[in-house]
């Protein structure tokens, strides 16, 4: 019997995918030039939508931080480059001259665009190396985009590997684990401590920028509870107000001392405000339970000798300057590790773009239908005893021909669909339908 | 095929204790799944090797030196998987199983020797007596294995000087509740052990061997671990001083299972 199998590769459509990026980060431009090319919510659905009616894109995804703005995009059939005319509407978006931007913008196509993302989606491109916000902010502009249908195959799948991406490097890796403010690693080592701070309680005295990043940071981890005491008990009304804790008089100091578990303070004094009869006495007000105290004023709040107390955890300024930096070498020292996960997703998204650009999706299903017919004719002409080969050639013949006029739309569709987003998603769903990644695994 | 099983179980733990340092240095979860699941592997092959001693002398493989190190090793790998599974916590196991290796090692150091039928001892209350007081000791061990953890990680947050695995380890709150945890159990277990021995001896011989050395060791290790739990709530004792105290205990422990066993106790022998 004749092989019944048969392939006609290469008459699906091929398609050409391309993502391309342009932006500005803190590399690039100063904080005078972000700030005018930022984009809110709305404008950044807005540019989207604009990029697409214009024709320059098919997709796009605007990434707006305080870092960073980037537009990411597929290029349609008729624009391949598209960078240019990106770069065209960024500037006149934002009212810029293009003086004003030279040398701000970088641009990046293909794998290298792809390659961008996942470095910003793990955090080795941000300004404090690994931090967790950008995976976040990532996650919003992308679903922001993807519930207003300015996403299509391509930027999902590269966004979806880029969260990924982010995951991964931040599980597996340390890059994004050791603190690198003082605030935070502040509040880190409280949780060395305590484990969850979500049933404990801190006490802040005062009221200025320091104390709010530790309250902010305090907030990030779950803290129970906040007092804030400050020489103006207006002040810490009013912070406590907005960070929703509750304002202590400074002349209340003493009787509040012992509640806390986390003491921080930034007071500006002249000598110790916190002696260490003080926090003995606080510490046995709270029956012996430890205290984590976090001295970020200079001059010191904090006797130095309360540092011996029986419980009490002491970390003053310096200490915590020095944690950071080691840390910040620690987190250096991880970077090759996270690039190794982002090549392997970058390789994934390549494979891929490779099987949708030879179009070999099509010729695949086609592959997987003359499998199944060949098996199918196997099985049921082994059951009849008395079929001629002639009979045989020509039930060959007309299952092959049943599979090429099935096929025949399909592949149409995706060969000469209108726009390409159109024919990526009829390959996807091809794809997803009849399992063809599960087959070549 | 005793022996054979308990090579196996050696090399698991062996492999699950790389696993778990490789854990701890660079975090990865499936490095740390594997870990667990290499130990859960050792501690199944340990069983079938305990099982193959014990369906000889058809009770728990007490008699001698190496059964009893053995079921001990078997039954502290099995606490502190509980364990790891309730807290949720992996940082600690480099030195848990770095005990068990080094135990389930010192074996091959001992001739594993015939299981001798006894035949007063067998039945399920002296099987549970054994076993429960067998498992009270491996839960001491691990709250040991806790408290020296505690200790360490408390030093090096006073000393201000962290190394690279101080962000991996569990805090010290954490650490508390779990030796805490693990006292709790070792107690209960005692408890109940001492317990259905007496039960079991007074069934046999009707009468109670409240003077044996044994017996008063026992004793005063529930003393001492009771203290623990109650000052470790106290004001004065909580924190590094009951984790001191925690880990000095165990050497009470170390000798009722040693000098108690092989030159005080008349008719206890390694349990």
């Amino acid at each position: 019997m004749a092989s019944l199998t048969k392939t006609n590769a290469g008459q699906s459509g091929a398609i050409r995918i391309q993502v391309a990026l342009i932006g500005c980060n803190h590399r690039t431009a100063p904080v005078e030039l972000r700030e005018r090319i930022t984009f809110t919510p709305q404008q950044a659905l807005q540019a989207a939508d604009e990029l697409r009616d214009r024709g320059i894109l098919e997709e796009a995804v605007v990434l707006s931080t305080c870092n960073r703005s980037e537009l990411y995009g597929v290029p349609g059939d008729a624009n391949p480059t598209p960078a240019e005319a990106m770069e065209d509407y960024f500037r006149s978006f934002h009212r810029i001259g293009r003086a004003d931007l030279a040398g701000r913008v970088y641009r990046w196509t293909g794998p290298d665009a792809v390659r961008h993302l996942f470095r910003v989606a793990a955090g080795v491109d941000s300004m404090m190396l690994g931090e967790a916000e950008i995976l976040g902010q990532l996650r919003t502009a992308y679903s922001q985009a993807l519930d207003h249908g300015a996403t299509g195959p391509v930027l999902n799948r590269v966004f979806q590997g880029a969260l990924e991406v982010g995951k991964r490097v931040r599980s597996e890796t340390e890059v994004g684990t050791r603190p690198m403010s003082v605030a935070l690693a502040g509040v880190k080592l409280a949780e060395r401590v305590f484990g969850n701070l979500k049933g404990h309680s801190a006490l802040i005295l005062g009221a200025g920028s320091v104390a709010e990043q530790v309250i902010e940071c305090l907030r990030n981890r779950g803290i129970g509870s906040l007092r804030i005491v400050n020489r103006s008990l207006d002040r810490a009304a009013e912070l406590a107000k907005r960070v929703g804790g509750e304002a202590i008089a400074w002349e209340s100091l003493e009787t509040v001392l012992g509640l806390p578990d986390i003491l921080v303070t930034s007071v500006g004094s002249t000598g110790p405000v916190l002696t260490r009869e003080l926090l003995e006495r606080a510490i046995a007000a709270r029956s012996g339970r430890p205290v984590f105290v976090v001295d970020l004023a200079v001059p010191r709040n904090v006797a130095p000798e309360a540092a011996g107390l029986y419980n009490l955890y002491l970390y003053n300024i310096d200490d915590l300057g020095e944690i950071v930096e080691q840390n910040k070498k620690a987190r250096e020292a991880e970077i090759p590790r996270a690039e190794a996960i982002i090549s392997e997703h970058i390789a994934k998204f390549e494979a891929w773009r490779a099987a949708l650009e030879a179009g070999s999706i099509v010729d695949d299903l086609r592959g997987k239908f003359h499998k199944q017919r060949e098996l199918l004719i196997r099985e049921k002409l082994a059951e009849m005893d008395n079929v001629l080969p002639d009979e045989r050639a020509r039930i060959a013949h007309i299952t092959e021909e049943l599979i090429e006029r099935v096929l025949k739309q399909p592949s149409d569709k995706v060969r000469h669909g209108r726009g390409m987003r159109g024919r990526l998603a009829g390959l996807e769903a091809l794809r997803h339908l009849f399992g063809l990644d599960e087959d070549k695994e | 095929m005793a022996q054979q099983l308990g090579y196996l179980s050696l090399a698991l733990y062996v492999a699950s204790f790389l696993c778990y340092v490789g854990n701890l240095y660079l975090p990865n979860l499936w490095v740390g799944r594997l870990a667990t699941l290499l130990l859960a592997s050792g501690i199944l092959a340990q069983y079938f090797s305990l099982y193959q001693r014990s369906i000889v002398i058809h009770s728990v493989p007490y008699d001698d030196l190496y059964g009893s190190m053995s079921l001990f090793a078997w039954l502290l790998g099995i606490t502190y998987l509980g364990l790891e599974l309730f807290h949720g916590q992996r940082s600690v196991g480099p030195f848990v199983t770095l005990l068990l290796v080094a135990w389930v090692a010192s074996l091959g150091f001992i001739s594993a020797g015939a299981p001798t039928v006894r035949p007063p001892a067998r039945g399920a209350l002296f099987a549970f007596h054994v076993t429960l007081n067998t498992w009270a000791y491996a839960a001491f061990a691990l709250s040991f294995v806790l408290s020296l953890v505690y200790l360490v990680q408390d030093q090096v947050l006073r000393s201000r000087r962290l190394g690279a695995a101080f962000w991996r380890f569990p805090a010290l709150d954490v650490l508390d509740r779990m030796a805490r945890s693990s006292v709790y159990v070792g107690l209960v277990a005692l408890a109940f052990g001492a317990s259905m021995g007496f039960v079991w001896e007074h069934r046999l011989r009707g009468t109670y061997s409240f003077g044996d050395p044994k017996v008063i060791v026992t004793f005063a290790i529930v003393v001492v671990y009771a203290a623990y739990l109650l000052l470790s709530r106290n004001a004065t004792w909580r924190g590094a001083r009951a984790a001191m105290l925690c880990a000095m205990n165990f050497v009470i422990v170390m000798f009722s299972y040693t000098f108690v066993n092989l030159y005080l106790t008349k008719f206890h022998r390694f349990f």
